[in-house]
């Protein structure tokens, strides 16, 4: 074959094997949704969605469950947003460049990558043992808090280091101090970024199980919780009990529960791609 | 300084008005200023006077100094982290490293233009009111008043009036560019800063600055740094020429570039290097 031939062949190769690589994964995706709906969507009703746990799978419904995980995405973005935005803003706007900055950064972008389960076992012995804590809302949520911390971080010094330097100059440039160019420009100009990191962080807080159960988070609480200091199930590990039990019918409450858990992280990063959309609009250079 | 319409001046008592301006009160001054990046010395030992309501341009070539010593005025190089200086910086007689000074005080006084121009993302109107808003002022009306006035002092308002809602980054570059100025004069500097303000702007939108700086000039004291010698030649009172980080030659502009003192000036004017 001759060098064009050649070249031509290679191409048309590696076309065929990128179609393959993008629609695997979706057609993955696609079979996995289809059985899920097939088992699941029926069930899923009034009586699903406002019933307490039960012994018997017809009974059952995720009431607790997704208050549980309702309460765990409101604390956890209470606790890790704040705390999250002003780290990265700090690390990025304020701290000195040196060696322990290089430090703090190499380790924040490690702890993104530390399994959720050594999480869970921080949070036990943090949250749970020596604040006294319990197995309550307010310990998952702290714990899921630092599971996520660094990917809000990470996420916010990305949006801030996007922001074009000229834009500081001429905030400086016209007298304003440190804290109101910050304010009043480079968190408005990084918004889509920081908000789009995170929504993305808390839908895998929401998704979380691991380190929930280490801390003590139960799947049978017979009541909704009132307060932080109540104890919690969150869906995912009502859905986890669920498909462990050898009755059919608990595994077709499993699907059922996996739609909505689906649903939740389908709505959230949607809502997170429609503001990177919005904003970017809002703010191009 | 500001001729009236009514005074009958003949061209040479004009001349002598605008030689005369050259002995204003001395708005900007250093004393042996050395600045450093790190080991690298980037101005060498440069005494200056700059008058009011003059225009001076710094000309000379790429890097040898003249925007790092523009902007030791509003002390912009304070972000970069390995800059230090030595030697004294005067803005109308305080020395402005001095501990008592504040440089967001400094740099009402010391506006600044940039080479790209660089509006927020935001509003015409909320351009131009940005350094009055950072200075507590929140009155709509006055805000809109001074808005108002700066644009036209910008030979800005004819053509953004109608929509001062606008994204700023909607603005043609040189509109953005004279938007900037805008918004620097609107908080009543006392000397306006330009870093190559006309570079990245077409023919058409450079006269419309260059215009528009010899307008300031009668309320304002202006320094700018330029590559182009025939803007230098066009709209300054006084020229100086740096070179390797010193400052060779600071004269008057007709001077400099008909009769100039040194001989690397005279090189660099007539494009034998640089």
């Amino acid at each position: 074959m001759s060098r064009i031939g050649m070249n031509r062949f290679n191409d048309k190769a590696f076309q065929v094997f990128g179609i393959f690589a993008t629609f695997l994964g979706i057609i993955l995706l696609a079979i996995f949704i289809g059985s899920i709906l097939m088992d699941g969507l029926a069930r899923i009703d009034g009586q699903f969605l406002s019933s307490l746990p039960s012994r018997k799978a017809e009974r059952a419904g995720i009431l607790t469950a997704w208050t549980g995980s309702l309460w765990i995405f409101a604390l956890t973005a209470l606790l890790s947003i704040p705390i999250g935005v002003s780290a990265g803003v700090y690390l990025e706007e304020y701290a000195a460049k040196n060696w322990f900055s290089n430090l703090l950064e190499i380790n924040i972008s490690n702890l993104a990558g530390v399994p959720s389960v050594i999480y869970g076992i921080l949070g036990l012995e943090i949250f749970v043992r020596t604040l006294k804590f319990g197995g309550s809302v307010l310990a998952g949520a702290s714990t899921l808090s630092l599971l996520i911390l660094p990917i809000i971080i990470v996420a916010t010094r990305e949006a801030i280091k996007a922001v074009p330097s000229s834009l500081r100059e001429a905030s400086y440039g016209m007298g304003a101090s440190k804290w109101q160019t910050t304010w009043m420009q480079v968190l408005p100009a990084s918004a889509g970024g920081i908000a789009t990191g995170i929504i993305l962080a808390l839908s895998r807080a929401i998704g979380e199980t691991a380190p929930l159960i280490v801390i003590g988070a139960l799947a049978y609480v017979p009541f909704v919780a009132k307060s932080p200091m109540d104890e919690f199930t969150v869906l995912p590990l009502q859905i986890f009990n669920w498909t462990s039990r050898p009755d059919h019918a608990f595994v077709i409450n499993a699907a059922a529960g996996i739609i909505i858990l689906l649903g939740i992280t389908f709505l959230l990063n949607g809502i997170a791609v429609y503001l990177r959309h919005r904003w970017q609009k809002k703010v191009n250079w | 300084m500001a001729k009236k319409g009514k005074l009958v001046v003949n061209t040479e008592t004009q001349a002598h008005a605008e030689d005369k301006k050259l002995d204003n009160q001395v708005v900007l001054a250093t004393e042996n200023v050395n600045v450093f990046y790190g080991d690298m010395k980037a101005i060498d030992d440069v005494s200056i006077k700059m008058n009011e309501n003059t225009v001076t341009a710094f000309i000379g070539p790429s890097g040898c100094g003249k925007s790092t010593f523009l902007r030791l005025f509003n002390r912009m190089n304070d972000y970069i982290e390995v800059f230090r200086k030595e030697g004294d910086i005067y803005v109308t007689g305080n020395e402005i490293y001095h501990p008592s000074i504040k440089v967001e005080e400094l740099r009402k006084q010391v506006g600044m233009v940039f080479q790209k121009p660089n509006p927020f993302p935001k509003s015409i109107f909320e351009n131009v009111a940005y350094g009055l808003k950072i200075q507590g002022l929140t009155k709509k009306r006055e805000l809109s008043d001074i808005v108002e006035q700066s644009l036209k002092n910008a030979a800005l308002w004819d053509e953004v009036k109608d929509d001062l809602n606008k994204s700023a980054l909607a603005l043609s570059g040189g509109q953005q560019q004279r938007l900037c100025i805008a918004r620097a004069l609107a908080v009543q500097p006392k000397v306006i800063l330009m870093d190559e303000p006309a570079s990245a702007l077409d023919p058409i939108s450079t006269s419309k600055i260059e215009e528009l700086i010899f307008k300031l000039k009668e309320d304002y004291t202006i320094v700018i740094v330029t590559h182009n010698m025939q803007q230098a030649g066009r709209v300054s009172d006084k020229t100086a020429f740096f070179y390797l980080g010193k400052l060779i030659e600071h004269t008057k502009t007709t001077t400099l570039f008909t009769n100039p003192e040194h001989e690397l000036t005279e090189r660099y004017i007539t494009g034998r290097f640089g």
